[in-house]
């Protein structure tokens, strides 16, 4: 069994747990649990697809939080305009982001490198200042969206359960999609111009094109981690779009690992259980070690968080997953 | 010289205040291989990029099979048959030798806008790949990836790559530098077999492989050619002597032995 790698198990059963987060918090009636999983899950969805054109396209864009405020602002101010229908929303949600990511990829991917980061950066920011701009909707403040995407019946969105797994399914499809495309001739030629633009254009290939597409692809499949994310908090503000955000998601994929589709979601869920716990785990060890509380010292944690990721990124450039897959090798 | 498949014009390239390119005029006719020679800086891989159309000529014209191609874009006059090798190794080193050669043959193969379908599995990639390969000697190294092979193998690549692109034309640019003699010397006799179905145009320093493998020889100068000939017109000609191989004396007795 060829398959059957340290790394292919452990993928395996990361997949598994978070398919059973919800029947693991029902039994120990933990439902910041979900809350969390919830979450990780969205954000995972946004991380495979920065990866998507990070990892496999190199086309590094320090923007793409821009798309789940779009998504989310698609949904939030259609429902507050009175139109609560998912089938609509979620329509026009991804096409606002195919939208944006065609008018930017288009002039973004005339650029190359520090440039192609700095000019996306740039266009997130512009974004972000729209949605500060939006009087109407809340502005800074952002806008509350009072009730879910509504799908006939057909799925209840509002069932936490229910919601968990429409996020998990959509996680898997993206993933899967994402799969296809690497290996298809169009990944092919997206993995080619990451490698070698040059030889690509050489051999035959108008390049440009190909990672246009590429981008809008990548950018719409955020957009849905944007739709989901807006849902789950029932709020949507500029926030969701700081170029902060895009940090995080770059981290995700470069933590996790950028060669393989699935390493982005590794990613996710480490950085936000880092995250999370590790305030935690700073107040027992401060509060075991000096004996008394150490209240604000929990602050820190991302002192710890820092030198983590910068031993990933100088030890381990294929990331937590770069890391497995070698195990198989010796 | 209409049958002339590449016809170069007037060609003239000016970067500031240096003329790389000064007035070339080339012709050359289907199924010659036409060796460019000259001293460094002489301005030989720019003209091998304005044939690529990686930059644009400042004035003159370049056509192809009659048909004039000066501001195409690289990929269509790869597409038309035009193909190219590198002076400095430029593959996808993190790719296998196959995956290399079969994005080449797929360039060739409609358009890329296919989604699903694993490209790896396609045998109508796959097969002309292997086959481009095997031209080459290489395709014991087929599924290596190509960082991991050595210099002599990456010029042997470079080959592969041009030759799945289908060309009616190799543009080869140094394709034995860095090598070693015995690699040279196999490349010599890979590149005569190729000769006999392809028209190439081989920009070399390697004058053994040059007199060797070369129908006609042009000899490039500060940008301009100073003498095109059969290749015992070039060794006898006085000006080329003095501007070029009389600057290395090694190099001029060498080429005498050889007449």
């Amino acid at each position: 069994m060829k398959n059957l790698t340290v790394r292919n198990v452990l993928v395996a059963a990361l997949v598994i747990f978070l398919g059973l987060v919800p029947v693991i918090a029902q039994m120990t009636g933990n439902t910041f649990l979900m809350t969390l999983f919830t979450r990780i899950v969205i954000l995972a969805i946004a991380a495979v697809s920065l990866n998507l054109i990070m990892g496999f396209g190199g086309m590094v864009s320090f923007g793409h939080a821009a798309y789940l405020g779009i998504g989310g602002y698609a949904v939030g101010i259609l429902a507050y305009e009175g139109i609560g229908s998912g089938f609509i929303q979620w329509p026009v949600a991804l096409l606002a982001c195919a939208v944006f990511a065609l008018i930017t990829g288009a002039l973004s991917l005339r650029t190359r490198g520090v440039y192609f980061i700095m000019i996306t950066l740039a266009f997130a920011q512009m974004i972000y200042y729209v949605g500060v701009s939006l009087d109407r909707y809340g502005a800074d403040d952002g806008l509350t969206i009072y009730k879910r995407s509504d799908f006939a019946g057909l799925i209840n969105l509002s069932d936490r359960t229910t919601f968990y797994y429409v996020c998990f399914v959509c996680l898997m499809a993206t993933c899967y999609l994402v799969y296809r495309l690497v290996n298809s001739r169009f990944g092919m030629v997206i993995q080619g111009a990451r490698s070698n633009l040059r030889r690509m254009r050489a051999i035959g290939f108008p390049t440009y094109r190909y990672q246009l597409t590429c981008f809008v692809i990548a950018g719409m499949l955020c957009g849905l981690s944007g739709i989901l994310l807006a849902n789950q908090t029932d709020f949507v503000s500029p926030a969701v779009m700081h170029w902060t955000r895009s940090g995080d998601l770059i981290v995700m994929a470069v933590l996790g690992g950028m060669g393989s589709v699935l390493g982005p979601v590794i990613g996710a869920v480490a950085l936000l259980v880092l995250e999370e716990w590790l305030p935690h785990l700073i107040s027992i060890v401060g509060e075991f070690v000096t004996g008394h509380p150490v209240g604000a010292a929990k602050e820190y944690w991302a002192l710890i968080l820092g030198p983590m990721l910068l031993l990933v990124v100088l030890f381990a450039r294929g990331g937590i997953d770069g890391v497995l897959e070698k195990i198989r090798r010796d | 010289m209409t049958d002339a498949l590449l016809k170069i014009d007037g060609v003239t390239k000016r970067f500031g205040g240096i003329l790389a390119s000064d007035n070339i005029n080339l012709s050359i006719p289907a199924g010659e291989l036409h060796a460019i020679i000259g001293p460094n800086g002489a301005g030989k891989t720019t003209l091998i990029t304005q044939l690529t159309g990686e930059i644009t000529p400042t004035s003159g014209t370049v056509a192809f099979a009659g048909e004039d191609i000066t501001a195409l874009p690289t990929y269509m006059r790869s597409l038309k048959g035009l193909a190219r090798s590198f002076q400095i190794t430029s593959l996808f080193m993190d790719f296998t030798a196959i995956d290399n050669v079969a994005l080449a043959v797929q360039a060739h193969a409609g358009n890329s806008f296919q989604f699903w379908k694993k490209a790896r599995d396609e045998r109508e990639l796959r097969e002309p790949a292997r086959a481009a390969l095997e031209r080459v000697g290489l395709s014991h190294k087929a599924d290596t990836i190509v960082s991991n092979m050595s210099h002599g193998e990456h010029r042997q690549l470079e080959i592969a790559m041009a030759l799945a692109t289908k060309p009616r034309m190799l543009l080869l640019d140094e394709p034995m530098a860095g090598m070693g003699p015995e690699e040279s010397a196999r490349l010599v006799k890979t590149l005569l077999e190729l000769k006999r179905q392809y028209t190439i145009l081989l920009v070399e320093h390697d004058m053994d492989a040059v007199f060797a493998l070369a129908d006609r020889i042009s000899v490039l100068v500060y940008g301009r050619v100073i003498a095109t000939g059969l290749p015992d017109e070039i060794r006898a000609n006085a000006d080329v002597r003095q501007a070029y191989l009389g600057e290395q004396e090694a190099v001029t007795t060498q080429v005498t032995h050889h007449g």
